[in-house]
């Protein structure tokens, strides 16, 4: 089974991150900042990496590049959920080592396909 | 791929980390030094409106995500430091905290009412200075690029050039990955152009040195194309462009009109209004979040109680009397596992008080900036824990007695510095637990209560009699007494016609007791006593006859033995005894319920000396019994409303006992006697 690790400081988007992808077959790993992420990550692979940006200890774009510099994190997709529909959080994030976006709000739908997306 | 997740679940979930946002967000910015705020308390409060914005999205809520987001536009402007926090600016962000809370409170409802948003918004807008678009930026990127689309013959295909940078895979996007999205979209032929550096010396695994030309046929809206290559825009030079049926007749307007629905994604609408409903049916019915260490102990504490069943079942089949001592042991561990799953199961309603004490700072900043007066509120014990619905019903009252202390106990800071006191006043709120109750006290620094004033205000209204003299305990407490209210000017803070009388009963509801103590010039202290749960009463079990009744012990102030010399007889059958320096009624509980009593003597009875409400009897009963811990049980739902009972409960032989309300029975007793409580003041 596929893993998603999800990252958010919010509990309800927590929720329906992992129900979803639950759903869809997916085996959710969830944490609630960056710290507690990369915490887990040092020690665990999984398939592809969901994050938010703005979390209190760690933040996503912290995160991100946190994770690039782990060898076992060097080639897994990360995707950051972004509600910034402008240009230059999703560049900030790209610049980090962020392999692309959702756009936060998202339906199930789009959130399975672009997980499907990265992990062929 | 068809997903059934129940979105109107999650919504609740959100509605209520959204309540504790707004709590952040609200201590948070009344926390704020001006002019020098704390980067991660801004932080905190910026996350906060964050979270709401994006999660009212997902979830549906777009009124509450679209005001969350010029919220988060201002706070983000002063967490970047490209704004000052003034107070203006606070006291904005308050007000939209408010509307957002109304906003998520009227969700229950159905409809949002964004009346006060759209006002708010306004304030924003001229506090960001500049118009706040109600539309999303990107509707009109997406509007735009539509119009880009230079009208022609019908599009039929594309010609797409693809060439990756080469540190392209360091960002984890694979080409090949791009090109079988496009695949998705149609037939699509692919051209390698361009292996540059295959130099095997120079070959780096993790560089990307081949680029891509690319044909797809059919009439794709550019949009779709556009998205696949979203991510790497940064990383490729591309380039795409149309192929046209210069032939064909049709105007392509269609394909353009396509795009744009494609792009502009609605928020899902049936699913939003599923969760809205189903939330305010959740709502109603209320939720609890209980710590997991809780939950952890309740299921250890089953898990023994189950261990002590099997224990006791083994007696079940064959038992014999050498084992009594066994079950004897099976049966103490039982009563102890039943007593400690009581106390668990009784923990996890309890919350900490601070749940009702958050909303007093702000409530005291803006009562004292309306008044002119400087506050410094002290919170003192906000973990002590009390029962969730104790603890909702508390709030009112408490806010009641701290706008009556910032109100009429605190002075102006002149008048304080006049008094030679420091210019800012003290507000205290305590909390702390005594034995099975919890004691809350709103305690102030103030000028205390004019007694001379209160007493000839009472006198005034006929509450005193003119001759009578009261100790300044009782001078104090008459305050609470029912249209008592020494402000002539009915401000419109804490004179709203809901006096202090209100507080009392709606305190005595809830099976508990308020007092005041005073000091001129000193300061006042109210004090509040509440039993820790409403589920649950200790109660002293008395005797009449052949019935059983509970008294609650929060009630009983002594119990004494006296005799028939004692009591005067004043009118008929209103009889008065007199304990120490009072004069005291006695209640016939017999006569009340119209049930036999072993005895109509007070020599071989006892009096129960209860007060409610500022009034004290003495309860007639036959016995006392033992004073034990009662189940609750209503009354109403079984029965019927009783005047004089305000429960029943279930005795360890199996037997009913009634509860009295001594408050409700005080009253009874007074209607019957209507004439009692006049001779009270005339023999005193």
């Amino acid at each position: 089974m596929q893993s998603v690790l999800a990252v958010d400081d919010s509990a309800s988007i927590r929720t329906l991150v992992s129900h979803v992808l639950e759903a869809a077959g997916y085996q959710v790993v969830l944490a609630e900042d960056g710290r507690e992420a990369l915490e887990f990550a040092r020690d665990n692979d999984v398939d592809v990496v969901l994050t938010d940006i703005n979390m209190p200890n760690l933040d996503g774009i912290g995160l991100i590049k946190a994770l690039r510099t782990l060898p076992n994190y060097k080639f897994t997709p990360l995707l950051v959920l972004t509600t910034e529909s402008g240009h230059e959080k999703k560049m900030e994030g790209k610049a980090a080592g962020a392999t692309g976006w959702i756009v936060k709000p998202f339906n199930p739908e789009q959130l399975i396909s672009t997980v499907g997306k990265v992990i062929a | 791929m068809a997903i059934d997740i129940d979105l109107a679940e999650i919504a609740q979930l959100f509605i209520e980390e959204s309540m504790e946002g707004l709590d952040i967000m609200e201590s948070g910015l009344l926390n704020l030094d001006l002019g020098d705020a704390d980067t991660e308390t801004m932080n905190s409060i910026f996350r906060a409106a964050h979270s709401i914005k994006g999660g009212g999205a997902t979830f549906g809520f777009m009124e509450i995500s679209n005001f969350a987001h010029h919220v988060e536009t201002l706070l983000d402007e002063m967490r970047q430091g490209d704004r000052p926090v003034t107070k203006d600016g606070v006291d904005l962000m308050l007000q939209s905290v408010d509307c957002i809370r109304e906003m998520i409170n009227s969700l229950a409802d159905g409809d949002v009412d964004t009346t006060r948003a759209d006002e708010l918004e306004i304030d924003l807008a001229k506090m960001l200075g500049s118009d706040a678009s109600p539309d999303p930026a990107d509707v009109t990127e997406a509007a735009a690029d539509a119009a880009s689309e230079s009208p022609g013959a019908p599009i039929v295909g594309w010609e797409i050039k693809f060439e990756p940078h080469p540190g392209i895979l360091k960002s984890c996007n694979d080409p090949l990955r791009i090109l079988r999205e496009l695949r998705k979209l149609g037939e699509l032929e692919v051209r390698s152009i361009g292996a540059s550096k295959l130099l095997l010396g120079e070959f780096d695994p993790e560089e990307c040195h081949v680029a891509w030309q690319m044909t797809l046929h059919g009439g794709i809206a550019l949009e779709q194309i556009k998205e696949i290559f979203d991510w790497v825009s940064d990383e490729c030079e591309l380039s795409i462009d149309p192929i046209r049926d210069e032939n064909a007749p049709q105007p392509p307007a269609e394909v353009v009109k396509e795009s744009t629905e494609d792009t502009v994604t609605p928020p899902p609408k049936p699913a939003a209004k599923k969760a809205s409903k189903s939330s305010s049916s959740s709502q109603d019915g209320g939720s609890i979040r209980v710590n997991i260490d809780k939950v952890d102990a309740l299921i250890n504490l089953v898990g023994e109680l189950v261990i002590t069943q099997s224990m006791l079942s083994r007696f079940n089949s064959d038992f014999d009397f050498t084992q009594i001592e066994q079950l004897r042991e099976g049966l103490t561990q039982l009563s102890r596992n039943t007593r400690e799953l009581q106390e668990s199961v009784m923990a996890i309603r309890m919350l900490p008080i601070s749940f009702a004490f958050s909303r007093f700072p702000r409530l005291v900043r803006d009562t004292g900036n309306a008044l002119n007066k400087k506050v410094d509120l002290q919170l003192v014990g906000e973990t002590t824990e009390l029962d969730k619905t104790v603890l909702e019903k508390i709030g009112d009252p408490l806010v009641h007695l701290v706008r009556n202390s910032l109100d009429h106990g605190l002075e102006t800071p002149e008048a304080r510095v006049a008094a030679g006191k420091p210019e800012t006043g003290i507000l205290q709120l305590n909390a702390y637990h005594e034995g099975g109750n919890i004691i809350i006290q709103v305690i102030d620094d103030g000028a205390g209560i004019n007694k001379d004033r209160v007493l000839a205000k009472a006198r005034e209204r006929g509450i005193v009699g003119p001759d009578e003299i009261l100790s300044d305990e009782k001078i104090n407490n008459l305050i609470f007494m029912a249209g008592f209210s020494t402000v002539d000017q009915v401000s419109d803070l804490s004179g709203r016609g809901v006096g202090m009388d209100v507080v009392r009963r709606n305190i005595g509801d809830l099976g508990g007791t308020v007092s005041v103590k005073s000091e001129t010039g000193v300061g006042s202290t109210f004090t509040i006593r509440l039993p820790l749960t409403l589920a649950i009463l200790d109660g002293q079990l008395v005797r009449v006859g052949s019935q059983s009744y509970i008294i609650p012990l929060i009630s009983i102030v002594e119990t004494i033995q006296t005799n028939d010399e004692k009591v005067n007889e004043i009118v008929g059958k209103s009889e008065l005894f007199k304990l120490r320096d009072e004069y005291l009624s006695v209640l016939r509980l017999y006569e009340m319920f119209g049930v036999q009593a072993d005895s109509t003597r007070i020599d071989d009875g006892l009096l129960v000396v209860a007060e409610a409400n500022g009034h004290r009897v003495g309860i007639l009963v036959d016995d006392l019994l033992e004073q034990q811990q009662v189940v609750i049980k209503s009354l109403e739902a079984n029965y019927r409303q009783m005047p004089g009972i305000s429960g029943a409960t279930i005795l360890g032989d199996g037997t009913v006992a009634l509860i009295l309300d001594v408050p409700g029975l005080i009253q009874l007793f007074y209607e019957r006697n209507a004439d009692v409580q006049n001779n009270v003041h005339q023999v005193a």
